[in-house]
């Protein structure tokens, strides 16, 4: 194949993922347009393997060795993930992608048959020191992110003393050692400061995401997305392969987009949230006591619960990362069938950072089978909850706390939360009355029309499901 | 302890204190539980009910009096019948009293050396909603009030076009919009009716429009909120300005109900006998407040009487006309009260005078009237977070530039990059800096017409595409040199997870979206 067929190739497998990402845009065009996505993915590494750059069987062989190895990995990895552990995998593939970026950043610097010289190998040297920090950051970045995921690091934010100037520190270090790495003109000395500098972005990526608490993960999880891709992009340049750019910068500018779309809904700055810890730029947590909730919270059992949802005519219920912890979905999904049959009508109101991962509640819901027209958008649905009879929250609270709207003092003051207060009646289901990821108490609690449904959400709803049946 | 609940002996009282249901749960609660026989029959639970509920039958009210060292009951204790005399040294009655309207009970009670909480002055305060037997009362009173009316109302309420010809609607007006105004609204509208209602406190408009009625309001500036909620007498001038949209209402409307109470006096007069004759024939008026007084000036307590062609209803024993239902709420009022009193749920009372509840509606403790309570503490929410949270307001602020110079400053810095790479980059570099920004662009449009509903598989669909890096170990894998291509190899094998996982995990993902 020659190289005008291998770049046309290229320009096809483009298109087609700009086309997979635009049928995103609903449910119903989204599975032509993830065949789309593998159609390009294929026509581009079959375009690379029958070009011009490859050369020999054995390399051929390599390949499919290699492929046929990691793809299985992958296969296994996608069927096997509980849909509740999906943050965890992207998370994981995250840090592939940023390990490949690291790799491949240094086969091209060993790589002797490049032959640039001048200011275009100035450029190729900083594209490749550049891909390989992005690279390294996301690599760690994702692993940690991982571990927090999945519980296996707390979820704790650890904050260091000084560790702006930690992050300075390692900033300025990448920089002199870059100096220093473009002063060098043999390939094999040269690998010490890349080296290093490598060192330096690993611990970046670490420090970064150990500082990150629990709730802010949606954040974090789109961010290393838009990191794997501007990796992809920075190796584009490296290699000077437009078709790297492009997807780099699709992914890229997604990741972005996501990233300010979460820390929108949960009103904080991106640069806030990236710089650790939660409530350190304005009154720490304990300092919301000004507007400390008042009376008594009221609890409800099963049954009455149930006797609430029959007679009701609108229900809403609010989701939130207790549900995914209690792999309560299918249980909530039996309620919702038992009342729409009843018909009731019941609805979801879905906040933008309820779960780990963006659109984490959307994903759980579709797996238990509840219809995507009745999962609605938090500016969907909020207008619609003093007209509700009940509200379900099940294992959610700072995207319900009116302090939000209410307190000015409060931490969480102005970020958008769903109105459940509104609704004729709200149940809040909860382990304990132990206060949100934000820290602050909920006064939706102490409200007169809330009740209090207490016990892990999966051993509830069952029993709420054995009295509406009953 | 022993709970006893006698027969009510109020001439047409059908209400009984504790249902069988109810009585189930004292019994929970560590009590045991005797009725007289026939307590319940006004309400139609019959004495079977309550022994199928553990209950003892007691045959004597005096035996039943005698042994019981609680009494719940419905209304007040009867002088003339001898009920307090029956009540037991040292003795427990829980019951609607009336201590402003009874002084001669209350110092009768106390010579016994009872304890005596009464249900009609438990705190309007949101912990003690779950006990306020007043509203429980109020809100059927309000719901019957609409009933009775369209008893005697000689049409329908709602407006319907019949092949006989058109019926209007009725226009229904409804005075002081508390618990039994919000039932009376709440009814009347479902029955089809025009409703207004009015109030002297603005707060309650949206909860009248909430209901579907519409609230007139009277022109004149004055606010009429009173403490814990109840309202107060109102100015001369704004009496003046209310007579005026009473007499304008009467005009239009087929039924009145009023339901104006001031706690601790005579009903207001709000509708004169001018008035009701300015009504068209056939009309109601429903008097909610015909024990207080009545708020109409032609209100016989306790009839129905006909003046100048219109029925004026004078019920005063409206919530025992809904005998089940009423004695259904009230006796799970008092299960409440007997909870707050009974914390150890060990069958033992404890009158807490500490508890602001509690403190409220016990009238005598042991021998000593108590009454009046002192005031409440505020009623809802106070002001109090303004005031604490002033010292909290000093936020780190930090020092903000005004956008216009940040936006200005990060312009020119962009401005500023563009003309390094630009003045000293090559044309190869130029050329690939284009395509970068331009996709950047497209990406930016695509992405935001993502639906937030597939947030989820946009991640794993943008990963499974950002192993594209593949691409890069590819052409790398027949270089010469081992470390490069093993290098290259193993970046095939990670990239290749990636790639076939993530198309795969999308799929499974889009495959369960489904309407």
């Amino acid at each position: 194949m020659s190289e005008g067929l291998v770049t046309i190739s290229y320009i096809v497998a483009t298109i087609l993922f700009i086309k997979s990402l635009g049928g995103l845009s609903n449910p119903e065009s989204s599975r032509q347009g993830n065949y789309f996505g593998i159609a390009g993915m294929a026509i581009a590494i079959l375009a690379t393997v029958f070009g011009p750059k490859i050369t020999g069987l054995n390399s051929l062989l390599t390949i499919l060795v290699c492929m046929t190895i990691g793809g299985s990995v992958g296969v296994f990895a996608a069927i096997k993930v509980k849909m509740t552990e999906m943050p965890e995998l992207v998370a994981l593939m995250h840090s592939l992608v940023g390990l490949a970026a690291v790799l491949v950043g240094y086969a091209n610097y060993i790589d002797p048959t490049t032959g640039f010289s001048g200011a275009e190998k100035t450029i190729h040297e900083v594209e490749i020191y550049v891909g390989i920090l992005i690279g390294a950051v996301t690599f760690s970045g994702s692993v940690i992110a991982f571990g927090k995921l999945s519980a296996k690091i707390s979820g704790k934010p650890v904050l260091l003393p000084g560790r702006h100037f930690f992050n300075l520190a390692l900033l300025v270090g990448a920089i002199v050692l870059g100096k220093w790495f473009l002063n060098i003109e043999e390939i094999s000395a040269g690998i010490l400061p890349l080296a290093l500098m490598t060192g330096l972005a690993l611990a970046f990526g670490v420090h970064m995401v150990m500082a990150i608490g629990g709730a802010d993960m949606p954040v974090v999880v789109s961010m290393l997305n838009s990191y794997s891709g501007w990796a992809a992009a920075a190796t584009g340049f490296m290699l000077s392969n437009d078709l790297l750019i492009v997807t780099g910068a699709l992914v890229g500018s997604s990741g972005a987009i996501l990233s300010y779309i979460m820390c929108r809904a949960m009103n904080r700055n991106f640069i806030s949230v990236i710089a650790g810890g939660f409530g350190t730029d304005g009154g720490t947590p304990a300092a919301s006591g000004s507007a400390e909730p008042q009376g008594e919270v009221q609890p409800i059992s099963a049954a009455d619960t149930a006797e609430l949802l029959k007679e009701a005519q609108h229900v809403i219920i609010v989701p939130g990362y207790g549900m995914a912890v209690a792999q309560a979905q299918h249980t909530v999904y039996e309620i919702t069938k038992f009342l729409r049959d009843k018909g009731v009508e019941v609805r979801f109101g879905i906040h933008p950072v309820a779960g780990r991962m963006p659109g984490h509640m959307n994903v759980l819901l579709a797996e238990a089978r509840v219809p995507y027209d009745i999962v609605l958008e938090m500016d969907e649905i909020n207008e619609d909850f003093p007209h509700t009879d009940v509200a379900m929250v099940i294992g959610a609270n700072d995207i319900v706390n009116p302090a939000a709207q209410e307190d000015p003092n409060s931490p969480i003051a102005g970020m958008p939360v769903l109105e459940v207060w509104k609704a004729k009646t709200s149940i809040v289901m909860k382990r304990s009355m132990a206060s949100g990821y934000a820290g602050v108490d909920n006064p939706l609690f102490y409200k007169d029309n809330n009740r209090m449904l207490f016990g892990d959400a999966k051993k509830m709803l069952e029993e709420v499901l054995t009295h509406l049946k009953g | 302890m022993r709970i006893g609940i006698p027969k009510e002996t109020y001439d047409g009282e059908k209400r009984v204190a504790t249902t069988p249901e109810v009585a189930g749960k004292l019994q929970k609660l560590g009590f045991t539980v005797a009725v007289e026989t026939g307590a319940g029959a006004g309400a139609d639970y019959s004495d079977e009910a309550y022994q199928a509920a553990g209950v003892e039958i007691v045959a004597d009210a005096k035996a039943l009096w005698d042994s019981s060292d609680i009494v719940l009951k419905v209304r007040a204790p009867d002088i003339g019948r001898g009920e307090v005399d029956l009540l037991r040294e040292g003795g427990n009655l829980i019951s609607f009293i009336w201590p402003g309207q009874n002084p001669e009970l209350l110092e009768k009670l106390a010579e016994k050396k009872t304890s005596v909480l009464a249900m009609d002055m438990v705190p309007r305060i949101s912990r003690a909603q779950k006990l306020d037997a007043l509203s429980s009362m109020a809100n059927i009173a309000g719901y019957r009030a609409v009933i009775e009316a369209a008893h005697q109302f000689g049409r329908f309420f709602t407006g319907q076009i019949t092949a006989a010809g058109k019926v209007p609607p009725a226009k229904i007006f409804i005075i002081g919009v508390g618990v039994a105004g919000l039932a009376a609204i709440g009814a009347a509208s479902g029955m089809g009716a025009i409703v207004r209602a009015s109030d002297t406190r603005p707060e309650v408009k949206d909860q009248v429009k909430s209901l579907g009625a519409e609230f007139v309001e009277v022109d004149y500036q004055e606010e009429g909120t009173g403490v814990g909620g109840y309202a107060k007498v109102m100015s001369e001038g704004y009496q003046k300005a209310q007579r005026e949209m009473y007499a304008k209402q009467a005009k239009e409307v087929d039924i009145i109900i009023t339901t104006a109470l001031i706690p601790g006096r005579p009903a207001p007069r709000l509708i004169t006998a001018e008035m009701v004759e300015s009504m068209k024939p056939g009309s109601v008026i429903v008097d909610l407040a015909a024990e207080q007084g009545g708020n109409c000036e032609l209100t016989v307590a306790g009839e129905i009487v006909v003046r100048h062609g219109v029925n004026i209803i004078g019920y005063t024993d409206l919530p025992s006309r809904l005998a089940r239902q009423s004695s259904n709420l009230y006796s799970t009022n008092l299960l409440r009260m007997l909870e707050e009193l009974c914390k150890t749920k060990d069958g033992i009372i404890d009158i807490n005078m500490e508890d602001e509840v509690i403190r409220g509606a016990t009238v005598i403790k042991e021998g000593s009237i108590t009454w009046p309570p002192p005031p409440p503490r505020l009623s809802a929410a106070p002001a109090k977070p303004a005031v604490a949270a002033a010292p909290a307001v000093p936020k780190k602020e930090g020092f903000k530039l005004p956008p216009q110079v940040k936006n200005g400053l990060l312009l020119g810095l962009a401005a500023l990059a563009f003309y390094g790479i630009g003045s000293g980059a090559p044309a190869a570099f130029m050329e690939h800096l284009t395509v970068f920004v331009l996709a950047c662009f497209v990406g930016y449009m695509v992405i935001w017409n993502v639906t937030p509903a597939l947030h989820t598989p946009l991640m794993s669909v943008t990963n499974a595409i950002s192993s594209i890096i593949a691409i890069g170990a590819l052409i790398q894998i027949s270089s010469p040199g081992k470390v490069l291509t093993t290098l290259a190899a193993l970046a095939i094998v990670l990239t290749s997870v990636n790639m076939v996982g993530g198309f795969w995990v999308t799929q499974r993902m889009l495959r369960m979206f489904r309407k």
